[in-house]
């Protein structure tokens, strides 16, 4: 491994590399640059987004109610464009450039459009959450017709989906270069392989979003009179649910990187895990339908089919991962010595290290809570009991902020010293940080899903309807559910703010580390890293108890949370 | 190593390990389990989504929401103002929502059917029966229709639960089911 950090060497075509010290990989500087500038602004909108969050929680909490009407609904559209949108794709656009260009040892294709589309994308988010906080655009971010918003809150999310897609296709355009050239040997790499997955489905995702967004624009300043509300629902959700599922494959594939470089993992089969990550090509682009399961005018047929064929067999994409990533630690961590007992290799896990602990907590609340009521809210009749109850709010914050947030803050903490190559800084606050993080979130998640399930809705300002003609009392264990949200909701935004302060902190003013500390303090570990760069391939076929174990309990805990929820809806009034 | 090139590039032709297969087995027979959940309550649940749904017009869902309330109207709520209607059992009643109120107010019996019709006469709102807990899009244009059977008698609320403007948390109906006589 050579150890030149300092001077960069001049590949042909004008292309410049450094060699990472550390794992021997080439790095593009241009690939190291636009890495840099998106996870950046991604951990800027998250703090702002997540800051908007936490208002939004402590207004929800009826003995605190901090903030008037107007502003809540204000603050709750703000919210979910700036961390469902801006956060996560800005941090993905680096997962991609860092899945093509850094582990394939390549270049990146066309550096210029990358950074415009880094451009566009700023552009566009900040005239989106200008319009946001002009108060003339409070329709929440999934901006139903015929409610309608200023112009160029609708302009900003165009602009920001036009940056995205380019910047899609020079992670493309990378991996042909790379081909081309032959910078890696044989088939890509898993971890690319599950970029690759994301990237087509967010042409895909983008696509949706164009058909929809662009006539909506043109609505909203008067040049085409109507828009059906229920049409542009189906669209809509074609683009808002298939770019949930970028989120998982980029999750995903940081699932794997991290096993990956922190145990040796490998994945018990290449074949396997690649086939899941087709499933969610193949099975979700139709997948809109479980948004509208309680809708006027879709026929029950279309709900089945596309809720069963294209939301199970993704869902079996999902389960495969949840059982094939553990597995592929168990497999490893008994090769690495920890070979006692069932559980032994799970004890004896980097505990300590924030990369680790954030993904194992990701496939956990994903899997257990965000998976479970993701399918049990998916199916057409039990739908009817939780449609736009707390309960959905609960449900995917269990999956995209337990599971993806927290993947993407677990790799940040490898990231920042192998592409920013610094230091990480108050290693103490690192080390909890996932796990304050996570309870909050495991927290918010379940008490929504409670408070949903006694049947308090989403976005409402007053679940006392103390300005309202006619009242209702919902039972006081939903008051309950929403304070003890509260409550959860400040420890999510503390494990927040950790996150932020040591990776900006350590981003900017963070040691460099120098060839010392490399060897004092490596990034990745002995067991892992480049120390098993020989032998990588496919696991061979161990005995995995300790698997075995957590995938029947997650399959029991399963089936009997769907059972009772169809206890549930036996219950109420009987519809035809 | 899943962040280096597979060892054997024809990865598709590799061997199964025994525990993902089946684990892959037990994960795919759940899905048909579920599927079959799903279809098998369309014949023997009694919680089912009608597929009835008219496109119309909001002006003349308004006139037949206000044909009902002409005919049976028995009292006001309150004094909210807003007509309390005690329509025939078996026949179709109506409920509009609208920024922000649902009209009118429906007194039903127990045990009896009737033929609901919901939509709305602008925005989209959110049908939510508390404390059931039975939720429904509403969207305006549509006139979706599907029949219930109260099977509780006491008082229920309506919340609306698609977020409709700055009103929207004032958005509460009232369903009343009696007893009969
Ligand atoms: C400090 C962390 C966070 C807290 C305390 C928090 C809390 C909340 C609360 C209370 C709601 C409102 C529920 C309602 O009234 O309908 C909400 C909505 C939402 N949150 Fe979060 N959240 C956090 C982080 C995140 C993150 C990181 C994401 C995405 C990656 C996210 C995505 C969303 C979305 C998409 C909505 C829905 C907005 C809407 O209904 O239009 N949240 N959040
Ligand atoms: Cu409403
Ligand atoms: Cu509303």
């Amino acid at each position: 491994m050579a150890v030149d950090t300092q001077a960069p060497s001049r590949g042909f075509i004008g292309a410049s590399y450094r060699t990472c010290p550390e794992t021997g990989l080439k790095v593009c500087s241009q690939a190291e640059a636009l890495i840099k500038v998106n996870a950046v602004v991604a951990v800027v909108f998250l703090a702002v987004g997540g800051f908007f969050g936490l208002m939004v929680a402590l207004t929800r909490w009826p003995a605190v109610h901090l903030l008037p009407a107007d502003w809540f609904y204000l603050l709750l559209t703000a919210h979910g464009a700036d961390v469902l949108l801006f956060w996560v794709i800005f941090f993905e656009v680096a997962v991609l450039y860092f899945a093509s260009a850094i582990i394939l040892n390549c270049r990146l294709a066309a550096p210029k459009f990358a950074w415009l589309a880094f451009v566009l994308m700023v552009v566009g988010a900040v005239l989106a959450n200008v319009a946001v906080l002009q108060g003339e655009s409070s329709v929440m971010f999934t901006s139903y017709v015929p409610m309608q918003a200023a112009p160029h809150f609708y302009l900003g999310l165009i602009v920001f989906a036009v940056g995205t897609l380019i910047a899609v296709f020079c992670f493309f355009g990378t991996l042909v270069i790379a081909k081309e050239e032959g910078s890696y040997e044989g088939s890509v790499p898993l971890v690319t392989f599950g970029a690759i997955t994301a990237a087509i489905i967010a042409v895909f995702t983008i696509a949706s979003g164009a058909i929809i967004l662009i006539p909506t624009f043109l609505w909203s300043i008067g040049y085409i009179s109507h828009i059906d509300p229920l049409m542009y629902k189906v669209i809509w959700w074609g683009m808002g649910h298939a770019s949930q599922q970028i989120n998982v494959s980029a999750q995903v594939a940081i699932w794997y990187a991290v096993a990956a470089m922190l145990l040796g993992a490998k994945p018990l089969s290449e074949k396997v895990s690649r086939m899941a990550f087709l499933m969610y090509i193949l099975f979700l682009q139709l997948a809109s339908a479980h948004h509208l399961l309680v809708e006027p005018g879709v026929s029950s047929e279309w709900k089945i089919f596309n809720t069963s064929y294209a939301l199970y067999l993704a869902v079996l994409g999902s389960m495969i991962h949840g059982m094939s990533i553990p597995g592929a630690m168990e497999a490893a961590q008994r090769r690495n010595g920890f070979n006692n007992g069932i559980f032994e290799w799970l004890r004896k896990a980097p505990w300590s290290n924030p990369a680790f602990s954030g993904t194992m907590l990701s496939i956990v609340i994903f899997g257990f809570l965000g998976g479970i009521s993701g399918v049990v809210m998916g199916t057409e009749q039990l739908n009817l009991i939780m449609h736009n109850t707390l309960y959905v709010p609960g449900h995917f914050h269990a999956t995209v902020v337990g599971g993806t947030t927290l993947a993407f803050m677990a790799v940040s903490y490898l990231l920042v010293p192998l592409i920013f190559r610094k230091e990480i800084m108050f290693k103490k606050i690192a080390q909890w940080q996932p796990y304050v993080f996570g309870a909050g979130v495991a927290g918010i998640s379940l008490f929504m899903m409670g408070a949903g399930t006694l049947g308090v809705a989403r976005r409402h300002w007053d679940m006392g309807f103390s300005d309202a003609a006619m009242s209702f009392d919902y039972p006081a264990t939903a008051f309950l559910m929403m304070g003890l949200n509260g409550i959860a909701a400040l420890c999510a935004a503390l494990g927040g703010l950790m996150y932020v302060l040591v990776i900006v902190c350590s981003v900017f003013f963070g040691k460099a580390r120098t060839p010392e500390s490399i060897a004092a303090f490596p990034t990745l570990p002995k067991t892992g890293g480049a120390a098993t760069v020989t032998t990588y391939g496919s696991e061979a076929h161990p005995k995995l108890p300790g698997t075995v174990v957590l995938v029947s309990v997650f399959f029991v805990a399963f089936v009997l949370y769907y059972y009772v929820n169809w206890k549930y809806l036996s219950e109420v009034w009987p519809l035809s | 190593m899943a962040i280096f090139p597979p060892q054997n590039r024809l990865w598709w032709k590799e061997p199964l390990s025994g525990i993902e297969i089946t684990w892959i087995g037990v994960a795919f027979v759940w899905g048909l389990v579920m599927f079959g959940t799903m279809v098998g309550w369309h014949f023997v649940g009694k919680q089912n989504l009608s597929n009835e749904t008219y496109r119309i017009n909001p002006n003349a869902f308004g006139e037949k929401v206000e044909a009902m309330v002409e005919r049976y109207q028995v009292r006001e709520e309150g004094d909210t103002g807003i007509p309390v209607v005690h329509p025939a059992p078996g026949t179709d009643i109506y409920m509009l929502g609208r920024l922000w109120e649902w009209y009118p107010v429906l007194e039903l019996e127990k045990d009896q059917k009737y033929r609901l019709h919901l939509s709305s006469m602008d925005w989209q709102h959110g049908f939510s029966l508390q404390p059931q807990n039975i939720n429904l899009q509403v969207h305006p244009g549509y006139e979706m229709v599907l029949t219930i059977t109260p099977d509780k008698s006491g008082e229920y609320a309506v919340v609306c639960n698609e977020f409709c403007g700055i009103g929207h948390h004032t958005m509460v109906g009232k369903i009343h089911v009696i007893d009969n006589k």
